[in-house]
């Protein structure tokens, strides 16, 4: 019982790094962006909240002034990459792909770059985590010991940011005029354009919040779902969350649960150690379960052949107004 | 009030580059309440002058009132803000919404501006309806229901668009603009996608709209839709205003001399057919296009080697169709189009017969021998057949009948029956943008070569040739085609399909975009092709061209021949009347040396 509720706490630990992820790409898609450079900008946003947590702690400040620094940090450097990519995507008219891919390989880099300066200079983040982000956030120390409290009130607080962002962006785009704007943006810029939408304002914002958001899932990666112990592997979690846009059909309430799944997932092969014996070749093959289960998705929603579990119609396709 | 005009334009000039000028000093008024037809020719300036009003283009010279106010509308916003909208050919609809929320799409949600009074509140309320990002209320379709029923409108708004059909999405952008407030409509050709019952359905909504104050300006090329809902009618000819007219105090025949003009004599070169004979019969070709309705309806004609035929019409009334069905890209409902390949007394070879084939025909006396004695392969010897072929000592006995509907588009290529398109978008169809005219002009012939390394040597001569007899203005040969402007990316498309000598070349549009000495360069092209015995076929939209340089001119309206006459006889009034409706007996020209022996060559 109880490995089976650590399992499932360390799912929705980890699956929140996806839900940031997936949430920032799926508002970038949205607007008809493909940024396979999300992984990137997630280790920029490590990067940026690393540093914030380090220097709010090092300052003293308590465990909010930790948090706002390191996420406005983190939204800082994300951003920036983000606004990088929509300067070279949006206005400069550069392929999307080459472009993502080419901000991953940047801001992985940095990331291992600063991680090694760190534990260079023997700079480490458990306390700040500790003091910040692990913390429950309904409890001020020893989170009661029943199922119910331990299953959903046992985390710190940005996991319910991660939840709550999630909950906004699936109701911004589908309850409002807004999210209404930036869907037919993705769909159609033509016919966004035609009835008065400015189609480069849109890409952009949706660019920079969604890199913002994607950012804080890095963050929360390094300070959070690692306990602040720099383990740099954030751009292989960027492409998990990718995927997730793509198994949660372009919904973020749908990758709310999909982001659990990817948990679970990707924590399947460092906990079935702990149930049975298994050898490294074993693990490594666990670990390709979430890549082929959004192929299987994929298949899966080939099937029915909908119009509304289809990516955006012009995603990855660049707008520019004079090409009627 | 009363006497305003809903618009007025003066002196509207409008040009393209330093070539092309759309509008030439335009003025025209729209009155209140009333529905206006513009009429004209293709690339008669018609949708041009539209999109000024509409915000897409400003105009270089000339001012715009709306009702008796000097305006400058920049963008579609702008038109609609002087409830202006217009309905374009091609709809701007988000295919993945319903109607209601595209009617609704980028409505702006900001608060309305405050009157001075309480300008707190003004700014508390603006700033919540920003935060809440504009909340989508879920009765906004029966709130939109309420103008649908208006004007008796028959769709149902939470339906998805990709569901519609083209009169519903019609109807959808209608509504949108109604939506937003528009009391100037502007429709261009929206009777072009519909189907009969489905016009009259659409004039029903605009007499009602008019009865409703709103004043309506209608594209269209179609005398009888113009004659049955229009007030007055405004022609313009080549981007030039030519009058305004009362509907009722006019005749289409009065109307087609208008839209067509004087004939103006261009100085083509035109020699008589020699020898014309049969070279292609296109017998019941029926089609559907991309959307599914009919193309093609039981067209049946025929081309000679040795002459122009020209296609007139209007676009989209089944040319690009009829030509695609030809060249077998487009898959045939019925019909029939058969092929006399040219082969009489011409050597039999291995590059289109294989010795199975060779030996079939023989047995059914297809060759002879030189000396005139006919070729019979009994008891031969493989190896001799293949020394004969190769020794050219096999000869064609007559011409070759061939079906075209059982070869592929490529064995139709091989036969030399080619087909150079140009599409609105050049590069769309025949040519690749990022390739440079070398290599586009391999994309022809690879299949002719043996190694599996390209050998550029001949496409380079080709090439070299080409840019040097068409005078096409390029850095080098290897520069890549979509760097290349218009006319000169024409130049390589034509240029390259002749160089295949044909035997059936059709050229589409050929001159499209071109200056006048490109176009005299195609022309005389064209005429070569035609003493060589060429079936040329020429689609073109300026009728001074057509009957300039055609033999016979075969006049297309709604998938059907409307006529097929004497390109030296017939008037540019008689073609304009053709093209805009079909007689009830279809008069078809044929050379008269040929009247004698028309039912020889197809059995």
């Amino acid at each position: 019982m109880s490995i089976f509720l650590a399992m499932i706490q360390e799912a929705i630990h980890y699956g929140m790094v996806f839900l940031f992820g997936s949430t920032g790409e799926t508002l970038i898609e949205k607007s008809g962006h493909l940024n396979l450079g999300v992984p990137g900008i997630m280790c920029l946003g490590a990067v940026g909240g690393g540093l914030g947590a380090h220097w709010a702690h090092q300052a003293g400040a308590g465990a909010a002034g930790i948090m706002v620094v390191s996420l406005l940090m983190t939204i800082l450097l994300a951003g920036a990459g983000g606004l990088l990519y929509g300067l070279f995507t949006i206005t400069m008219r550069c392929n999307q792909n080459v472009t993502g891919l080419t901000l991953t390989t940047f801001g992985a880099g940095v990331l291992g770059f600063w991680g090694t300066q760190m534990s260079n200079k023997g700079i480490t983040f458990t306390e700040p985590s500790r003091i910040a982000f692990t913390s429950p956030l309904f409890f001020s120390g020893e989170v009661p010991d029943n199922w119910f409290c331990q299953l959903f009130l046992s985390y710190g607080f940005l996991v319910y940011f991660a939840i709550l962002i999630a909950i906004i962006a699936a109701v911004v785009l589908k309850h409002t005029r807004v999210g209404l704007s930036l869907r037919a943006v993705g769909e159609n810029p033509a016919a966004a354009d035609a009835a008065g939408i400015n189609v480069i304002k849109y890409k952009y914002i949706s660019c920079v919040v969604g890199a913002a958001i994607a950012g804080i899932g890095g963050t929360f990666f390094l300070m959070d779902a690692s306990r602040g112990t720099p383990e740099y592997i954030i751009d292989a979690m960027g492409w998990l969350a990718v995927a997730l846009v793509i198994f949660s059909l372009w919904r973020p309430a749908i990758g709310i649960a999909g982001s659990i799944v990817f948990g679970f997932l990707y924590r399947l092969p460092y906990n079935i150690s702990a149930l049975t014996v298994v050898t490294l070749a074993d693990k490594e093959l666990i670990k390709m379960i979430p890549y082929a289960v959004t192929a299987l998705v994929l298949i899966v929603i080939s099937f029915f052949n909908k119009r509304e579990t289809q990516p955006p119609a012009s995603l990855g396709v660049p707008y520019f107004r004079e090409d009627r | 009030m009363e006497h305003t005009n809903a618009i007025e334009l003066v002196g509207i000039t409008k040009a393209f580059g330093t070539k092309v000028v759309a509008n030439k000093n335009v003025s025209m008024e729209l009155r209140q309440g009333e529905i206006l037809a513009l009429l004209g020719e293709n690339g008669s300036g018609k949708t041009t002058l539209m999109n000024m009003i509409a915000g897409i283009y400003t105009p270089d010279q000339g001012k715009i009132y709306v009702r008796g106010q000097e305006v400058t509308i920049k963008s579609p916003i702008d038109a609609y803000s002087y409830h202006i909208g217009m309905i374009h050919q091609h709809f701007k609809l988000v295919d993945l919404f319903t109607a209601a929320d595209n009617i609704i799409l980028g409505e702006h949600f900001h608060a309305e501006p405050s009157d001075g009074q309480n300008k707190g509140a003004a700014f508390f309320k603006r700033a919540g309806k920003r935060l809440a990002f504009g909340w989508l209320k879920h009765n906004r379709v029966k709130q939109l229901q309420t103008i649908v029923d208006q004007y008796g409108f028959n769709i149902d708004l939470s339906r998805k668009i990709y569901d519609m059909s083209v009169s519903e999405k019609q109807t959808v952008e209608i509504i949108k603009a109604l939506y937003r407030g528009a009391e100037i409509l502007i429709l261009d050709e929206p009777t072009a996608v519909l189907t009969p019952q489905e016009i009259d359905k659409l004039f029903a909504v605009l007499r009602r709209m008019r009865q409703d104050g709103k004043s309506i300006i209608i594209i269209t090329h179609k005398l009888n839709e113009v004659m049955a809902i229009s007030d007055r009618v405004c022609v313009l000819r080549k981007g030039e205003h030519i009058a305004t007219v009362e509907t009722a105090a006019t005749t289409e025949k009065e109307l087609t001399d208008m839209m067509v003009g004087q004939k103006i004599d261009l100085a083509i070169e035109r020699k008589e057919p020699v020898n014309p004979k049969p070279r292609l019969i296109i017998k019941d070709m029926t089609a559907l296009n991309k959307e599914g309705r009919l193309a093609l309806d039981h067209v049946s004609f025929e081309i000679n080697g040795g002459e122009i035929l020209g296609i007139a019409g209007i676009s989209g009334n089944g040319q690009r169709e009829l030509l695609e069905g030809i060249a077998g890209l487009q898959p045939l409902v019925e019909g029939e189009a058969i092929f006399n390949n040219p082969k009489e007394n011409k050597p039999v070879t291995f590059f289109h017969k294989d010795l199975k084939q060779i030996k079939r025909m023989a047995e059914e006396g297809f060759f002879h021998y030189p000396d005139g004695t006919r070729v019979s392969l009994k008891g031969f010897k493989n190896k001799e057949i293949v020394k004969l072929v190769n020794d050219e000592k096999i000869l064609f006995y007559e011409d070759e009948v061939i079906d075209l509907k059982q070869k592929t588009p490529r064995e139709i290529q091989e036969l030399g029956i080619k087909l150079s398109f140009v599409p609105e978008d050049r590069l769309s169809m025949g040519l690749v943008g990022n390739m440079s005219i070398v290599d586009n002009m391999m994309l022809r012939g690879y299949r002719k070569g043996r190694s599996i390394f390209l050998n550029r040597r001949r496409p380079k001569q080709l090439a070299d040739t080409i840019i040097k007899d068409l005078e096409v203005v390029t850095p080098s040969d290897m520069t890549p085609v979509r760097r290349l402007s218009g006319g000169n990316v024409q130049k390589i498309l034509v240029g390259r399909e002749i160089s295949s000598s044909p035997k059936v070349l059709m050229a589409a549009y050929p001159v499209r975009g071109l200056d006048i000495n490109s176009s005299y360069t195609i022309y005389n092209l064209l005429n070569a092709q035609k003493e060589k015995n060429v079936a040329v076929i020429f689609v073109g939209e300026d009728l001074d061209v057509l009957l300039a340089l055609c033999d016979r001119i075969l006049v297309l309206c709604g998938g059907k021949v409307s006529g097929v006459v004497d390109a030296r006889k017939v008037t540019k009034e008689e073609i304009g009347l053709l093209m805009t409706t079909v007689p009830e007996e279809v008069q078809v020209y044929r050379y008269e040396q040929e009247q004698d022996k028309e039912e020889v060559p197809h059995d």
